[in-house]
């Protein structure tokens, strides 16, 4: 059984048809991405997914159980964490602040006990746990968020766009960041504009055009598809 | 000595303001409205406590405990039945509501209370205290406002800073979708937020009422509206803006009040506001709006 199953999932913006019938599976223990291009509905479905939208039709299972009509709040204890597009940490609280928030729905211990180990996987956070959130430069604002995210140990942790606005040399350490959590059992759902670098990493990936699956399959073979590579990858 | 009484005086007034104008920057920083009801909330607070007071016969501490449990209930209705349908909706629509629950609140008092005006008897049963051979003379409200307003600030703050759920409201403040992604919910964070508005509302009602003995369905319109004021003054938002809002406000009116004459003294509060406004559109300790393109 798959650990998140869409199928045929149906989005509006108000009479903007944002999703058009997508489905798609995600395994437990997987990196799956979700590339293609601005507009094609990656983010929306993302955000579905997390509750912050309401789907007009199809089904979000999770973990065999209906996700749809969950409000978002209820996500976290689930096992989902989405760490959205632009980031979005608090900019007034500190790092720290941030990070407890995360933990929300988890006791004070729990928190502490997480904050620990995400301050061991990024020392910089460490290093600025008393700054305001807004002080952090683009990529520590992007660890920041992932750190956020980890601080609930979800089970899936849904990344849109982690790439966005950061130089190269930063990016390749976002998604080493990325293949570490999923090699110590996080399962991911990424969301990515940079196809190379996302059919890189992951196992399985789905093409988006203007809201409808186009293409999936294995990352690999995707990454050396002719027609992704003329769509997608600038070749 | 008469300007250190007046000062005194504005201070105490100012911190009456303070106490309501937190209410006003902490519903308008999680909710994004302004709810113009506030004032009235201190008007139900006022009456709640003259009720247990006088007509029920209630020790004074008693009845402010009243007035605070009711307020704060109110509180949660007024946002329940007439804000929360409005979430997403233009914010023109939600100030009418806010407006009109106003008037709602202030003419179901006409209704109950009748239009004559009561005599609050202070809550603060404690003699004045004289200093400098009788030259200067306290009350006893003038003292215990201060000190309540100061319990409130170091209260909010503490709260804002150290506990889960202050930190959940400042998070829904910034970013609700964020906050809700946290496994926050948004809708009982704003409920509690209006909770405590309106449970200080209360308070700031009693003391108000304790130094002003005239208690009338209008008695919180004014008070709302240079509260409003101030928290704008001090920058909507920020909770230390409101508090030294307030208390600028208050010393200003009873200043002008001493100085420039009684009829005088609103048109100068409110000409601060323009002049404030003018050279800092944020307010004192407001942070500039950024536009996010």
């Amino acid at each position: 059984m798959s650990m998140l199953k869409i199928t045929d999932l149906n989005v509006y913006y108000g009479s903007i048809h944002a999703v058009k019938g997508i489905s798609f599976e995600v395994e437990e223990g997987e990196i799956v991405t979700l590339i293609g291009a601005n507009g094609a509905g990656k983010s929306t479905t993302l955000n579905t997914v997390a509750g912050l939208l309401k789907p007009r039709s199809g089904n979000i299972e999770f973990e065999g159980q209906s996700l749809v009509g969950v409000p978002a709040h209820k996500m976290v204890s689930r096992g989902i964490a989405l760490c959205p597009e632009g980031r979005r940490i608090f900019q007034d609280m500190t790092v720290r602040e941030n990070l407890e928030m995360g933990a929300f729905t988890r006791s004070d211990s729990e928190s502490l006990e997480t904050r620990k180990r995400v301050y061991e996987r990024f020392p910089r956070l460490k290093e600025r746990r008393t700054q305001a959130g807004g002080t952090l430069s683009g990529g520590e604002q992007q660890m920041l968020a992932m750190g956020r995210a980890l601080m609930s140990k979800p089970k899936l942790i849904m990344l849109d766009e982690p790439s966005m606005g950061l130089a190269p040399i930063l990016v390749q350490e976002i998604f080493d960041i990325i293949k570490e959590l999923n090699a110590q059992g996080t399962t991911i759902l990424l969301v990515e504009q940079n196809a190379s670098m996302a059919l890189s990493i992951a196992h399985r990936a789905y093409v988006l055009e203007t809201g409808r699956v186009s293409m999936s399959g294995d990352a690999n073979d995707l990454l050396h598809d002719k027609r992704v590579q003329q769509a997608y990858l600038g070749g | 000595m008469g300007f250190l009484t007046n000062l005194i005086n504005g201070i105490s007034l100012g911190s009456v303001y303070a106490i309501i104008a937190l209410g006003y920057t902490m519903v308008y920083g999680i909710a994004k409205m302004l709810n113009f009801a506030h004032g009235d909330v201190i008007m139900v607070g006022g009456y709640l406590c003259f009720i247990s007071m006088t007509n029920l016969g209630l020790p004074p501490l008693v009845g402010v405990l009243l007035a605070v449990v009711g307020c704060t209930c109110l509180g949660i209705v007024v946002e329940r039945l007439a804000y929360k349908p409005l979430r997403g909706a233009p914010s023109l629509a939600v100030l009418i509501t806010a407006i009109g629950v106003s008037y709602f609140l202030q003419n179901s008092a006409l209704l109950i209370w009748g239009a004559n005006p009561k005599a609050f008897t202070s809550v603060i049963p404690l003699p004045s205290v004289s200093l400098f051979d009788g030259q200067l003379v306290i009350s006893s409200v003038t003292i215990a406002t201060v000190l309540v307003a100061i319990a409130v600030m170091v209260g909010l703050t503490l709260f804002t800073s150290r506990t889960k759920m202050g930190k959940a409201m400042r998070a829904c403040s910034e970013d609700k979708g964020a906050a809700q992604l946290m496994g926050i919910n948004v809708n009982s964070t704003i409920s509690m937020v209006f909770a405590i508005g309106s449970g200080l509302a209360a308070i700031a009602g009693v003391l108000l009422c304790s130094a002003y003995p005239t208690l009338m369905p209008t008695t919180g319109s004014m008070p709302g509206i240079k509260a409003f004021t101030a928290a704008v003054l001090g920058g909507i938002g920020s909770i230390p803006g409101a508090a030294l809002g307030g208390v600028l406000l208050g010393i200003i009116e009873i200043f002008a009040k001493a100085y420039l004459g009684t009829q005088f003294a609103d048109a100068i509060v409110f000409a601060v506001l323009i002049v404030v406004l003018l050279i800092r559109p944020a307010g004192l300790l407001g942070k500039e709006i950024h536009e996010k393109v």
